[in-house]
């Protein structure tokens, strides 16, 4: 089973690096871009078929190492 | 007095930590990150410097979960005295040792250069030796030391008296032109509740020895080892 771990960084907090992409990214004259966030993005090969079971570990790996829940959030979708 | 130095892959500021120390009188040993205990008798655990785990995930998340860290949390918990420098100060958020994070710097640039720090309380065990309010030179080197938290743990870390140091000038002025990592109201170092551990971003371990030009950062390091002088 396969899935993909999304973090984003929290509304409301500042996001340099995103903020840097969105200049450079108005500079190169590509429009209607309003404003970027910028993200990671984790493709995770589980070695279980149990869906339960493979969300409760990508929950356990988002919670304890993937996100800092302080400022980022986090969605998991299975594949 | 008793220090443990922690050595993670990519720590490079644990030499001058285990420098300044020495010179300022305390008994040094340096762990490995895999270590689950710390030496008998420690007093105080210092987190250097450096780019652990080459700061991949987030600046200091691998290391926060590291072996040695579940003895650090239970040194800290026992009251035991904590230092973090730099990425030291990220693994100790990122353990949840302290409140808060340490972003990117709001400019997006790494910044290396000489800064003034406000001590903002001489009463703790890390500052004895300083005067309320002096401004200290010490040096600061890091791409992420935008101190950022949420409202209310700002307010807490105000309202409480656990802001360690500020970004200032040379007359002790907190202004916005010192603050050239963007960090929330000017901190650059924070304490625990307990005031037991402290992370800063800065690096008083550079400035230890005339040698180098400056001596500001000794006094972090003596009023360690005096209060345990003081205690024995």
């Amino acid at each position: 089973m396969k899935a993909r771990v999304t973090v984003t960084l929290k509304n409301g907090v500042l996001d340099p690096q995103g903020k840097a992409i969105e200049g450079a990214l108005k500079s190169l004259g590509v429009e209607g871009i309003a404003s970027v966030r910028q993200g990671k993005v984790f493709d995770i090969e589980l070695d279980t078929s149990d869906k339960a079971k493979a969300e409760a570990s990508l929950k356990a790996a988002c919670e304890k190492l993937l996100a800092n829940t302080v400022i980022e959030n986090y969605r998991v979708e299975l594949t | 007095m008793k220090s443990a130095v922690i050595v993670f892959p990519g720590s490079n500021r644990d030499g001058d930590v285990v420098r300044a120390l020495r010179l300022a009188g305390s008994q040094v040993e340096k762990v490995w990150h895999a270590e689950h205990d710390l030496p008998a008798g420690t007093d105080l655990v210092v987190l250097p410097g450096g780019f652990s785990y080459g700061d991949y995930l987030r600046c200091g998340a691998i290391a926060g979960r590291a072996a040695i860290m579940d003895a650090v949390r239970a040194h800290a918990a026992r009251g035991g005295l904590v230092l973090g420098i730099c990425n030291g100060f990220q693994i100790l958020c990122e353990s949840g040792l302290l409140p808060g994070i340490l972003m990117r710097n709001a400019n997006l640039r790494f910044i290396c250069h000489r800064q003034f720090l406000r001590v903002e309380r001489n009463d703790t065990a890390f500052t004895r030796a300083y005067g309320k309010g002096q401004a200290i030179d010490v040096c600061v080197a890091h791409g992420e030391g935008n101190y950022t938290a949420d409202g209310e743990t700002l307010k807490r870390l105000e309202g409480e008296g656990l802001v360690a140091f500020r970004y200032c000038d040379a007359d002790g002025r907190v202004t916005p032109d010192a603050n050239r990592n963007g960090s929330m109201n000017s901190i650059a170092g924070i304490y625990s509740a307990r005031l037991n551990v402290l992370g800063m971003m800065p690096h008083p371990e550079n400035l230890v020895e005339d040698l180098v030009g400056g001596t500001d950062g000794r006094g972090l390091f003596e009023s360690l080892v005096s209060s345990f002088a003081k205690a024995a």
